[in-house]
């Protein structure tokens, strides 16, 4: 965190001198590690282990937050007698069709919901009669950013004495008694004194009277696993009642400022904003269809008012052409055929599908996993539009990329018409960052930009402007989308549209009535009959009053510690999410110190330092009818108010691809076998078997040796991601002039390796040369017996481009084996040889590396299996777990 | 003018100000420095420090070196074995930089602490200041803040200061022709201009974890005491101060420190001595040997006369 984020960092080193305890579990020695108390240093990629590690220190020792984890959890929660653990199937769970390597998730849902849909519920939600393959073909587990899966109900069968063999409670007990300290030693190579020291912390420092945050980054994000990570600190953190709790919460650090608006708000192809789901082709022929699809009207909580989200959605994007009778024009949303993810996307381009493309603020070719692909991909580009500051690597890969030196491009033959547009930066131009706690903050525009440089928002409404003025005369019936979007924003003198008039079209306002214009003041107010428009749900308040609310700058000081007067929170101004869980299941505070929201019986409400993410005035006491959908449905000790059952998932139902549980699998590409069962990767990695995306043989696959270490990327304090903003400038550029990798002392001298001469590392996929940093910071790790070396890659530089700083990129080395709920690639961790020395140039440098593949006898196969066959000779190993539900 | 080389308490009442400011000066606590170089970036933006070179130097994350014309903040990260132990008999190892690459004597699986220290390190604005006393054009003067600031209009470029630092701060600077101020002797001047505008020097007010903190020399040195008492109390026995005391060999540091290791091993020198400190004592010892050389010619030839 003191390597990516310095500025946010401050917090932590002030909390650290009123006594907080810091520590920092990453592969990596960083200047984060410098200052905390306790570095536990890692095998990249298994992170799994450690936390499943902890979670079984957790209940074996019973550290968990009983009252919590009865009350708030689906820990009582009864699961289907079909259900089965990995460690009964060789490592995989019940439901897996090798055939297809996807889950039919039918066996993991809760005990008592399938009687009812399989009798025809009249509201069933289609997303159960959806096959897994195409729920991943959509990255359907992104839609659900914001809320759980949906479920047919809201009645469940719970076991409050947590000991009927079914509930979730026991069978994570079960699935998790495998994760002794020995294990964690094993897989991740962290001694069990260190590893006992983090657990005695992180349990010591929870329960009534304290709280423990977890705060992880694109470390835990980029793997085959990602999704399954953040799971695993999400279990640890609700067994030990560190959510909803001031100082608790798990907390994703973004890699810019305003990631977190960009999925709000997304720049994802299978979402909306406020994370309702792109519709489907086939699947979505209505609204209705549609509706069904994201909640049922028969589960609780409040996306059963998902409705009135989408409708006044569509009101804002066409205005008076968006009618009742039109179904509000949902038939001018795009549907989607399948994945378009980026890498999808990329591949598409080499089969000559994709004409045009547009890169804002982004640099693929330096910045992507497989750059080679990327850039092989835009090459076949009819024309690609860069907005940057500086003639980034992906403007330029016409003429100064790798592959021109390699003879796999030739700038003649390339037809891409490339477009630069150079683009305004964030001083240049108004509008707000959503950072990581969901706060909008505006940033005022300080300076015009210079020249030619110019806003997005500048961009994107004059390329639509003049769209719709050269379609103004069409009668096609496709043009009618353009023709009728609200597109009427003010712009001032440079012709730059008013980002606060945006803003306002986000937030919503009342179209008819006494309130006609008005603002919306929250989403509750949204409506399903068109009377109403907004362009994000959850931002609806972020202009309430007609006040740009996230504009706000109160010092600290002048108001409460939750300081809700700074910026602006969604949903609602809320600064912690299910608050309700900081008060006991009675609506008293579980301590004192740790007070947050509460309920005031005299005054029949909830009330305390935040806004309380509950229904105001629903008492601790109620119970509805059992049975009750939506909002209504929620039980007064229902925090989880965005769940379909009300409380937060130690075990996930639905809603994942790969597993309701967290269970340790090796990354797609590891010298390491899986300790745990015959399955080595996770069995529903997306793979992609082709001759330009070689994977290195893993675990027992022979060749195994000639890819013998452990290499993960990350990024450097002096510079920001692929470079763009960071290599063009001199005093960023001088502080970190080279790519250069960082290796142990112990591996130096195995591979006689010179501090500042060079190497080559080599992958399957490419070799490049880095200068060699030998430093006391990367520690060898004993792991299954063995010394594993890890070698750690900044990302930051690129070949080409006019930079100050130029070098080999490290995500060259990387293939395309992509998570199977939000298609994220793996480019956290994959392994290598590394070698004393430059890498051949030009041509040489294909054969050298295609020779290192051929010693290896690499073929589009290796590594690429989904479900690792049972090895030659070991009768242990059955194929009990291939059919579809598969049960005892 | 008053005599300014024996360290007086208020440098600039010292140089003739009457309307002077209280001290000025810099506090950096490098226990909680993590190294991120944000006084070093901000430091170069608001004065106008031309870039001095894309060079790797493996020496850790540090690739600007140390401070010179071009660099007037500059941070240091030193990796060492974590040392634990306030003082003990016998030799002790300062970590100081040796001719052995990295890690080459080192052994994995005897690795046990590892320590990475990160320091910025900044123009002491010494009390008593050589640099200044050894400019022959006053382009070096004290200011009503009691800094030391280079007038790049008065510096003839002679180099006398160069020397004179017992730090190696100041330096001339060196570029192709047509580089700003190139030839002429250049330092931190603790943003001379935004002092005077009633603002905050660019690097503290760039630093996010208020390392470098800036204020008033006496409560600084106050708040450094405190800082170290903290510290002990905390079980960080290494905490100690750098410069803080007005009878050391510079009269004190118009920039103290807070280090979690001797001095050496963040490439301080232990006991800097302002390298004018003795002229009068020299000038009067070359003066008596003078005198008593001329004493025994006189009396060679008064002792030739009998």
């Amino acid at each position: 965190m003191a390597e990516c984020h310095p500025v946010g960092f401050q917090w932590v080193m002030e909390a650290k001198a009123r006594g907080a305890k810091v520590i920092h579990i990453d592969p990596r020695f960083t200047r984060t590690s410098a200052v905390a108390d306790t570095h536990v240093p890692l095998r990249a990629g298994s992170d799994i282990a450690f936390l499943g590690g902890i979670v079984n220190y957790i209940l074996t020792n019973e550290k968990y937050f009983k009252e919590y984890v009865l009350a708030y959890t689906n820990a009582a929660t009864l699961l289907r007698e079909d259900f089965v653990d990995v460690d009964e199937l060789d490592g995989v769970f019940s439901g897996y069709d090798p055939q297809t390597g996807t889950y039919d998730t039918e066996s993991w849902r809760y005990e008592g919901q399938d009687d009812i849909a399989a009798a025809g519920q009249r509201d069933a939600p289609k997303s159960q009669s959806e096959s897994e393959e195409s729920q991943g073909a959509r990255g359907a587990g992104h839609e659900l950013g914001g809320h759980g899966a949906a479920m047919d109900h809201s009645h469940v069968i719970r076991d409050d004495t947590l000991q009927h063999p079914r509930t979730v409670f026991q069978v994570l007990k079960r699935h998790y008694a495998r994760y002794t300290p020995e294990l964690v030693q094993e897989v991740c190579g962290v001694p069990p004194e260190l590893f006992e020291q983090v657990c005695e912390a992180v349990t010591a420092n929870s329960g009534r009277e304290r709280t423990t945050a977890w705060v992880y980054s694109v470390g835990w994000t980029h793997h085959t696993v990602g999704v399954q990570y953040i799971r695993g600190s999400a279990i640890i953190q609700l067994l030990l009642g560190n959510i909803g709790r001031p100082g608790g919460g798990i907390l994703a650090l973004r890699g810019h400022a305003s990631i977190q608006g960009s999925t709000d708000i997304p720049t994802l192809f299978n979402l909306l904003p406020g994370y309702l789901p792109m519709p489907k082709v086939d699947q979505h022929d209505t609204l209705d269809d549609y509706l069904q699809t994201v909640s049922s009207k028969q589960q609780k909580g409040f996306w059963t008012a998902a409705d009135t989200y989408m409708v006044s959605l569509l009101k804002s994007y066409w205005g008076d052409a968006a009618t009742e009778e039109n179904d509000f024009a949902f038939d001018y949303l795009p549907k989607l055929t399948g994945d378009h993810g980026t890498y999808q996307t990329v591949m598409d381009m080499l089969e000559d599908k994709v004409e045009g493309y547009f890169l804002l603020g982004q640099n693929p070719a330096v910045g992507s996993a497989h750059g080679k692909m990327q850039r092989l991909g835009m090459a076949h580009l009819k024309w690609l539009v860069v907005r940057d500051l500086n003639m980034i690597e992906s403007a330029t890969f016409w003429k100064d990329s790798p592959e021109i030196e390699t003879g796999e491009l030739a700038t003649t033959d390339i037809a891409t018409e490339v477009f630069f547009f150079p683009a305004a930066s964030h001083v240049e131009k108004d509008g707000t960052f959503t950072q990581t706690q969901r706060v909008l903050q505006w940033h005022h525009k300080a300076v015009e930009p210079p020249g030619d440089c110019r806003s997005e928002l500048h961009f994107f409404y004059h390329l639509g402007r003049k769209l719709r003025e050269r379609l103004a005369e069409s009668t096609l019936e496709r043009d009618r989308p353009l023709q009728d979007l609200t597109w009427d924003y003010p712009v001032d003198k440079m012709g730059d549209p008013s980002a606060e008039a945006v803003l306002a079209e986000i937030n919503g306002k009342h179209l008819t009535g006494e309130k006609a214009n008005q603002p919306l003041s929250s989403y509750t107010e949204m409506k399903a009959d068109g009377s109403t428009s907004g362009g994000c749900w959850i931002y609806t308040g972020v202009y309430a009053d007609g006040v740009n609310q996230s504009a706000r700058r109160k010092p600290g000081r002048e108001q409460n510690w939750v300081a809700p007067e700074w910026g602006w929170a969604w949903p609602a101004n809320r600064r912690t999410l299910y608050n309700r869980a900081s008060a006991d299941p009675d609506g008293k505070p579980w301590s004192e110190r740790k007070a947050y929201v509460w309920w005031d019986a005299d005054q029949h409400k909830w009330t305390g330092h935040d806004i309380p993410d509950f229904v105001v005035d629903k008492a601790p006491s109620y119970r509805p009818e059992p049975g009750t959908p939506g909002p209504e449905g929620l039980a007064g000790d229902d925090p989880f108010i965005m769940q379909a059952d009300g409380k937060a998932w130690l075990f996930a139902p639905a809603g994942l691809l790969d597993g309701p549980l967290p269970s340790h699998y090796e990354p797609h590409e590891s010298p390491v076998s899986n300790p745990l069962y015959r399955q080595q990767a996770n069995p529903t990695r997306q793979v992609f078997r082709r001759p330009d995306n070689f994977s290195n043989p893993s675990g027992g696959e022979p060749g195994v040796e000639l890819y013998p270490y452990v290499f993960t990327t990350y990024r450097l304090t002096e510079h920001h991601t692929a470079g763009g903003m960071s290599r063009w400038l001199p005093y960023l550029a001088e502080l970190q002039p080279e790519f250069f990798c960082e290796i142990s002392p112990e591996l130096a001298r195995e591979r006689k390796l010179e501090h500042l001469g060079w190497a080559t590392i080599i992958t399957a996929r490419t070799a490049i040369e880095a200068r060699v940093m030998v430093t006391d910071r990367v520690v060898p790790l004993r792991v299954g017996g063995r010394v594993i070396h890890q070698i750690g890659l900044p990302y930051h530089w690129g070949v080409g481009g006019s930079a100050l700083t130029k070098g080999d990129s490290a995500n060259d080395l990387f293939g395309v084996t992509l998570d199977p709920n939000v298609h994220i690639q793996e480019s956290k961790v994959a392994s290598c040889d590394i070698q004393p020395g430059r890498r051949p140039t030009g041509p040489a440098l294909i054969a050298f590396v295609a020779a290192h593949r051929a010693r290896a006898g690499i073929t589009i196969q290796t590594g690429n299996e989904q479900r690792t066959p049972p090895s030659v000779g070991d009768d242990d190993h059955d194929n009990r777990g291939e059919q579809p539900g598969a049960g005892r | 003018m008053s005599d300014q080389r024996h360290g007086p308490v208020d440098p600039a009442s010292a140089a003739g100000w009457t309307d002077n400011q209280p001290r000025k000066g810099f506090f950096t606590d490098t226990s909680i420095c993590i190294g991120c170089k944000a006084c070093e970036v901000a430091c170069k933006e608001w004065n106008g420090v031309p870039e001095d070179g894309l060079n790797l130097l493996g020496s850790s994350y540090d690739n600007t070196g140390a401070l010179g014309a071009s660099t007037w903040r500059h941070v240091a990260f030193i990796e060492q074995p974590a040392n634990t132990a306030v003082s003990s008999a016998g030799p002790v190892s300062l970590g100081m930089p040796s001719s052995v690459l990295p890690g080459a004597g080192s052994d994995g699986e005897s690795r046990t602490d590892f320590r990475w220290l990160m320091s910025s390190d900044v123009c002491k604005h010494c009390t008593s200041a050589a640099c200044l006393d050894v400019c022959p054009t006053g382009s070096l003067f004290r200011t009503e803040f009691g800094t030391v600031v280079v007038q790049e209009d008065i510096c003839n470029g002679c180099g006398y200061c160069v020397p004179a630092c017992p730090f190696g701060v100041i330096d001339r600077r060196i570029g192709e022709q047509g580089t700003k101020n190139v030839g002429i002797a250049q330092k931190c001047t603790l943003c001379y201009d935004r002092l005077g505008a009633g603002q905050t020097p660019a690097c503290a007010q760039a630093c996010p974890t208020e390392s470098i903190q800036y204020g008033d020399l006496d409560e600084l040195r106050d708040r450094a005491h405190g800082r170290v008492e903290q510290l002990h109390a905390a079980g960080v026995p290494q905490a100690r101060l750098y410069l803080d005391d007005p009878a050391d060999g510079i009269g004190g540091g118009g920039a103290l420190f807070l280090l979690l290791d001797e001095p050496e091993v963040y490439g301080l020198p232990p006991d800097p001595v302002a390298t004018t400190r003795d002229l009068p004592q020299m000038w009067k010892n070359a003066g008596m040997a003078a005198l008593g050389l001329l004493a025994a010619a006189a009396a060679a030839f008064a002792g030739g006369r009998r």
